[in-house]
């Protein structure tokens, strides 16, 4: 076809011509295809993302809102803090430690959540085929009912007078309440609450697909229980286990409500100390620069997952 | 066998068995590259970096696949594959290795390749191979035993001749192999016993061919018996098909008591076949072709 468009050129022209119109059609009906979606991301995502972008490199407003003025100052404010008085500059301390605690809580939510979800995932998925769903559809219940009202639960358990402490101060295991609401330890349990089936459900998806005669065979090669675990099922369930940590740790890094609730004022995440600039720490620069933050930190997060499952692609190919 | 065989392994869990599995779909791990999972069982037994390597290369050349040892399971052909599966299996050196119908998952022609080729890697390594088929023509070509099984029990065991000349069951007889079965009385007549016809008829038996008196079936191998113009004594009975092969001819008959019965004849005169359909003919059974069976 081709070769007779190069030797023969004007009876092949018109079937040429022919072509390029319907390859036109079909980009026109792909572009009308991609618009809605294009149109939800222009003005839902990339519009307000540019708008904080912009006003993380103006002046804060002395009652909220920005100045029209170029400055770096709410960049600088993310690490470094100016005394009022001489201007010296020093560490910020308290957003550091802000951050760290972010970073470190939703990882040990994520390492908790593997650690409760693995086991679960490879429970259900080695159920027989019909009652499998049952369990799948039990992971999926605390989805029916409202995020705010499952933390107030979680609070109304580990409160002082909550029945945790009840329980253990009637059986007189302490003579104390022990203090678990507003902890890092209450933040972490609700968080993990909240994200665990974000956990079970893609490590189930890979689990399922998992050929369990692979299992046998390893078995058959000398392998114990704990060599089989970790040098065959762990292997091919790790798609799912990537998955399944990136999943409960985006969420948790960014979490609002759990903190909010659970930690009191003073055991801030991130995503309050935002908010917190935007309403009473009137800073909206600054604000700005730590969504900013924030979502950098998410990306770091996900292009580990893109280079582990791309990774895993390039050596099978 | 080898030498040291006595050891008892109900009591011990799968992975201390030395005894290796030859999967019917292979069961190759895919995360790993062909040279990892010959070495999974080595590595697992503890089997130090170096030692595993040669061993790894030495497999890798056994079942000629040097060339792929840093390749993944998903890049090779189902030959490979299978052959990679072998390479696994062998590399711990097991006492025994089972091969669950290793060959059903390829196409004719690698089968035929395959077989070969287990049989040159069962000879080089001297292990004894346990090779569970369905393919009855592989069970007699390949092997030094076979053990017939049937719904979990073992009817026969025997070498290829025994279980293809002297069949015990009635399933035996069918499985490996056309068969013609003939049911009766057996009689026994002063010089000899002989086995008379439901439908009419007698069949001469060899002497203390076993089997019980009354109602016996025999298994009758086609191409063991004559056919010739009735007359001449034998089973009568009437030519209902002839199918040609080319090196030997077909005949479906039916007897005299309506049983039917297949003849195989070489055709050792070429094109020109003795009978043609309809033709009353005598079926000659030899004593020692008539094989009692115990069911």
């Amino acid at each position: 076809m081709v070769a007779a468009t190069d030797t023969e050129a004007p009876p092949a022209a018109p079937a040429k011509i022919a072509d390029a119109a319907a390859q036109g059609r079909d980009v026109r009906n792909r572009w009308l295809l991609l618009m809605p979606a294009l149109l939800i991301l222009t003005f839902a995502a990339v519009g307000p993302l540019l708008i904080v972008l912009v006003y993380s490199f103006l002046e804060k407003g002395d009652y909220g809102g920005v100045i029209w003025q170029f400055t770096t100052e709410a960049w600088f404010r993310v690490v470094y803090a100016r005394d009022i008085f001489d201007g010296t500059v020093s560490f910020a301390d308290a957003h550091i430690s802000i951050l760290w605690r972010s970073l470190s809580l939703a990882f040990i939510t994520t390492v908790l959540a593997l650690i409760f979800g693995l086991p679960t995932a490879y429970f259900i998925a080695t159920r027989p085929e019909n009652t499998r769903q049952l369990w799948l559809f039990l992971i999926t219940i605390p989805f029916w009912t409202n995020l705010l009202i499952r933390t107030f639960a979680i609070m109304e358990m580990i409160r002082n007078e909550g029945i945790i402490n009840v329980v253990l101060m009637g059986i007189g295991l302490t003579s104390e309440p022990i203090q678990m609401l507003y902890t890092d330890f209450a933040i972490c349990l609700g968080m993990l609450y909240v994200f665990l089936p974000l956990m079970v459900l893609p490590i189930y998806a890979s689990l399922e697909k998992l050929d369990f005669r692979l299992v046998e065979a390893g078995y058959d090669l000398y392998a114990n229980r704990l060599q089989v675990l970790w040098r065959v099922i762990l292997p091919l369930a790790k798609p799912g286990i990537i998955a399944g940590s990136i999943l409960v740790f985006i969420p948790s890094i960014g979490s609002y409500v759990t903190p909010r609730v659970l930690g009191g004022g003073k055991n801030m995440m991130i995503g309050n100390f935002i908010e917190f600039q935007f309403g009473q720490g009137r800073n909206w620069p600054l604000g700005a620069a730590l969504s900013m933050v924030l979502m950098a930190m998410v990306m770091v997060a996900l292009l580990i997952y893109v280079r582990a499952v791309t990774g895993k692609e390039q050596a099978r190919d | 066998m080898g030498g040291d065989c006595h050891t008892h392994l109900a009591g011990l869990p799968p992975y201390k068995r030395p005894i290796n599995t030859v999967f019917q779909s292979y069961a190759l791990f895919p995360h790993l590259t062909v040279a990892e999972n010959i070495g999974f069982g080595l590595e697992m037994t503890g089997v130090a970096t170096a030692e595993r390597k040669a061993r790894v290369a030495k497999m890798l050349a056994l079942v000629q696949l040097d060339e792929y040892g840093s390749r993944r399971p998903s890049q090779l052909s189902g030959g490979q594959q299978q052959r990679v599966a072998l390479a696994r299996a062998l590399a711990s050196r097991p006492h025994v290795l089972l091969l669950d119908e290793p060959l059903s998952a390829l196409d004719l022609k690698l089968r035929k390749e395959m077989q070969i080729e287990l049989k040159r890697l069962q000879t080089e390594t001297g292990i004894t191979f346990i090779f569970v088929t369905h393919d009855q023509e592989e069970a007699l070509t390949m092997s030094d035993r076979i053990a017939v099984m049937s719904a979990g029990k073992i009817l026969q065991i025997g070498t290829p001749t025994e279980i293809y000349e002297h069949p015990t069951h009635r399933f035996v007889a069918d499985f490996i192999g056309e068969t013609n079965f003939l049911e009766g009385v057996i009689t026994q007549s002063g010089d000899g016993r002989a086995l008379q016809l439901d439908g009419g008829g007698e069949v001469t038996l060899e002497n203390g061919a076993g089997g019980a008196s009354g109602k016996t079936t025999i298994a009758v191998r086609p191409e063991r018996v004559g056919l010739s113009q009735p007359g001449n004594g034998g089973l009568n009975g009437t030519v209902k098909n002839v199918v040609y092969f080319g090196t030997d001819t077909t005949y479906h008959l039916a007897l005299e008591s309506g049983a039917p019965f297949t003849v195989r004849m070489q055709n050792k005169l070429g094109a020109t076949q003795p009978f043609a359909i309809g033709d009353p003919v005598a079926v000659a059974i030899p004593p020692d072709a008539a094989q009692v069976l115990r069911d």
